[in-house]
C-alpha cells in the first residue's frame, strides 16, 4: 500500500504545483502588461520590449516552469486524470482575478466560470483514443 | 479588439492542437526517454505541420498577452476554453474523431459559459 501512497501524494504534489505556476504566471503576465506604457496588440516591437518587464518576464518564465510541472505529472499520472483537474485552473484564475487584481466579477461572470469548468471537466474526460488504431499508440 | 484577439488565440490554439494530434498520430508512438528527446527535437523541424503547430502556439501565447493586457484575467483565461469547442468540431471534421455525448455535452457547457461572459 505505501508505494501506492507514495504515487498519490507525488501525483497531488505536481499536480498543485502545476495548478499554482500556471496561475501565478497568468496574474504576473497581467499585472505586467497593464503596467506598460504601450498596447501590445498589432506591434511586434512592442512584445520585445514587453519581455523586459521584470513582471512579464516572471509570468514567462513561471509559464514555462508550469508546462514542465505539467510534464512531471504526466510522468505520474494519466492524461485523463490531468486533464479534468487542470479545468480548476480557469476558477482559479477568477477567484485571482477578483481578489488580487480586484476585477468586478458578476454573478453572471461566475456562473460562466462555473459552467466553462463543468464543460472543461467534461470534454477532457472522455476516453483518449477513438479512432481506432489497434497497438502502439495508445 | 477584446473578442478580436480572443478569437485569434482560440484558432491558433486549436489548430495548433489539431496539427500537433494529425501530425503525431501519423507518426506513431514515440518514446520519449534520453535518445527519444533528441529524436522528437529532430521529428518537430522535419515534419511541417509539427513546427506550422509550433507558430500557431506562440501566436496563441502573444495573442493571450495581448488580452490580460486590457481584458481582465476573470475573463481572459476562462474564455479560453472556448477552443474545446472549435477542437470538438475540428476533432470530428478533420480527423474523423468519434465525438460521444460527453464530450459534446461538455462542449456545449463551454459554450453556454462563454457566452454568458459576454453579458
Amino acid at each position: 500500500m505505501v508505494p501506492t501512497f507514495h504515487r498519490t501524494l507525488r501525483t497531488y504534489f505536481w499536480l498543485l504545483l502545476f495548478l499554482a505556476l500556471r496561475a501565478v504566471g497568468n496574474l504576473a503576465l497581467a499585472w505586467g502588461t497593464r503596467r506598460l506604457p504601450q498596447t501590445l496588440a498589432g506591434d511586434p516591437l512592442v512584445y520585445i520590449r514587453a519581455l523586459l518587464d521584470p513582471f512579464v518576464a516572471l509570468g514567462v518564465v513561471l509559464l514555462i516552469v508550469a508546462l514542465l510541472a505539467r510534464l512531471a505529472l504526466l510522468s505520474v499520472a494519466d492524461l485523463s486524470f490531468i486533464l479534468p483537474m487542470t479545468a480548476v485552473g480557469y476558477v482559479l484564475a477568477a477567484v485571482l482575478g477578483r481578489f488580487v487584481l480586484h476585477e468586478t466579477v458578476s454573478p453572471w461572470r461566475w456562473l460562466a466560470v462555473i459552467l466553462i469548468f463543468a464543460g472543461a471537466a467534461l470534454v477532457s474526460s472522455t476516453p483518449q483514443s477513438t479512432t481506432g488504431k489497434p497497438e502502439g499508440c495508445r | 479588439m477584446t473578442w478580436v484577439l480572443l478569437t485569434i488565440m482560440v484558432v491558433a490554439t486549436a489548430l495548433s492542437d489539431i496539427l500537433q494530434s494529425y501530425e503525431m498520430k501519423r507518426a506513431g508512438a514515440q518514446s520519449v526517454g534520453a535518445r527519444g528527446l533528441g529524436r522528437l527535437l529532430r521529428m518537430i523541424v522535419e515534419r511541417r505541420y509539427l513546427l506550422l503547430s509550433i507558430v500557431c502556439l506562440a501566436f496563441s501565447f502573444f495573442s493571450f498577452m495581448a488580452l490580460v493586457q486590457t481584458a481582465p484575467l476573470s475573463f481572459a483565461v476562462p474564455a479560453s476554453a472556448a477552443s474545446y469547442i472549435l477542437e470538438t468540431i475540428l476533432a470530428k471534421v478533420l480527423l474523423k474523431e468519434r465525438i460521444g455525448a460527453r464530450r459534446a455535452a461538455g462542449a456545449l457547457l463551454v459554450l453556454g459559459g462563454v457566452v454568458l461572459l459576454g453579458r
